[in-house]
């Protein structure tokens, strides 16, 4: 048995809700620790970094489903929609922790989109994600079909790519992390359109 | 100097929470004035509570450490204070290399509470104690040419973990105008609620200028230079269109980055709100200085 026939063996057992489960604990286990003093003396702008971060980081991991799977043989694909839902969840509470707590009135979140280049582009790729987490069911694969669902889906490479630049344009000075999740993901989108990604490997 | 501020105000002179919340109740009674005048008050009152040492040492950009805001309280305690030794060169009587003690020997030590502001858009309130800067410019003696003074960071690269990834064009360098660094706000802090600073406040000695951006307020200085030249500043040289030489607070002149028209106190915890931010932090006193000059220009 090969190590990605062990691994995909060993996945088969379990079940793709333990994203959502677990996903929803760290949130909330976050949220209880901005509360109780454990995220530090400046809890709203360590909370929105970490949900961020994380909605970046499964993003990321969404990209990297069917790459790994033509690469590696190592299939997650019955993982892929609970990422792809719950990193739109994350970053929908990236938003509400940055508008609610932390920027406070609507009038000056709406200043902050429209002035601050960061904030516009990591809004459009928040609004790039709402019609794909409304699409996320059997029922509108279904419904629009699978050529124009997958076509649709789409919209992830430059929602991500966004993020990506969202984060590098939001840090200062030299810092290597955010030049590192933009080289990915641009990697990652780039695989689909060169043929390092199309490479055919038996499963 | 024309005059010399005298700091009457001590610790004990600040407004106990139960006293200003009574205020406020007393106000509701009698005035029975809008909830806008109240919050303004309140906030007013909130702004010289000084935050915790554990707030001010647990909070910092200090880049030499890392870029994280605890990165500082995780890393600075491989910085090496002591000796220390400052040079001060340039456009001086008494130039040389002093020992931190040498250098601030007979000056007086003073308690300051300020607010500080970073131009991230939060506060807190410190009680520093230190030496007005004015003092030690006066016992090495300016030149009268000089117009400027500028300092420097030391730089330890193998106790500098932010120094070893280039995050910024090390030594860290900072400049002020020589009325600016006259101005007897204008302190060279030593220590905080009575105690040495910690490393990752800048110890063993720092500048403090309460009316500017924190990141005016440069910390483990060696080095300080009076030059008749606008010195280079670190953060200047990044990007010059977010960071000015003179970066006074000022809620009107907005940063790219970040709105400056109000800012979060730390210490609110999660639900804290946002207060107004007040032209050059709340201190008036140094307008006079900016006459004439236009300061969405010179920002």
């Amino acid at each position: 048995m090969t190590p990605s026939q062990a691994i995909n063996g060993a996945l088969r057992k379990v079940p793709a809700w333990t994203i959502y489960i677990g996903i929803a604990a760290w949130v909330v286990w976050l949220f209880y620790l901005g509360l109780t003093g454990g995220l530090g003396v400046e809890p709203i702008n360590a909370l929105e970094r970490e949900y961020g971060a994380l909605g970046l980081k499964l993003l990321i991991l969404g990209l990297l489903v069917t790459p790994l799977r033509k690469w590696t043989g190592v299939n997650l694909i019955k993982f892929r929609r609970a990422i792809g839902v719950t990193s739109f969840f994350m970053i929908l509470a990236h938003f509400l922790v940055w508008a609610v707590l932390d920027v406070q009135t609507f009038a000056r979140v709406w200043m902050e989109i429209v002035k601050r280049p960061y904030v516009t582009v990591g809004m459009v790729a928040f609004v790039l994600l709402i019609p794909l987490a409304a699409t996320s069911n059997n029922l509108s694969v279904r419904r629009l079909g699978a050529a124009r669902w997958r076509k649709l889906h789409k919209l992830t490479y430059p929602a991500a790519i966004l993020g990506g630049v969202h984060y590098l344009w939001l840090v200062k000075g030299f810092q290597i992390e955010p030049i590192i999740y933009l080289i990915v993901i641009l990697g990652l989108v780039a695989t689909r359109y060169t043929s390092i990604g199309w490479r055919r490997q038996a499963v | 100097m024309a005059y010399r501020w005298s700091n009457d105000l001590t610790r004990a002179d600040i407004t106990p929470k139960s006293a200003f919340l009574n205020r406020r109740q007393i106000l509701v009674g009698t005035v029975g004035l809008g909830a806008i005048g109240l919050v303004g008050s309140a906030a007013q009152a909130q702004t010289l509570e000084p935050n915790t040492l554990e707030e001010i040492t647990s909070y910092n950009n200090f880049y030499e450490f890392g870029t994280g805001k605890t990165d500082p309280a995780q890393n600075a305690g491989a910085l090496v204070t002591s000796p220390w030794s400052i040079k001060v060169d340039g456009m001086v009587d008494n130039p040389g290399d002093y020992g931190l003690a040498d250098l601030l020997d007979g000056l007086t030590v003073e308690d300051r509470i300020y607010r500080f502001r970073c131009v991230e858009a939060w506060s807190m309130v410190v009680p520093w104690n230190g030496i007005e800067l004015a003092d030690i410019l006066n016992k090495v003696g300016v030149q009268s040419g000089a117009k400027y003074v500028a300092f420097e960071t030391v730089v330890q690269p193998e106790n500098m973990v932010g120094v070893q990834r280039r995050v910024l064009d090390f030594p860290y360098v900072e400049g002020l105008r020589l009325d600016e660094a006259m101005h007897p706000l204008t302190l060279m802090a030593t220590g905080i609620y009575d105690e040495p600073l910690a490393n990752q406040s800048g110890a063993p000695i720092r500048l403090v200028v309460p009316w500017k951006y924190g990141f005016k307020s440069i910390k483990s200085i060696v080095r300080i230079t009076l030059t008749d030249e606008e010195p280079p500043t670190s953060w200047n040289k990044v990007s010059a269109r977010e960071y000015g030489f003179y970066s006074n607070v000022n809620p009107q002149v907005d940063h790219p980055r970040w709105s400056q028209a109000t800012e979060r106190k730390i210490g609110g915890g999660l639900f804290a709100s946002r207060q107004d931010t007040l032209m050059f932090n709340g201190y008036a006193e140094v307008a006079g200085l900016y006459e004439g000059m236009d300061l969405s220009e010179f920002f």
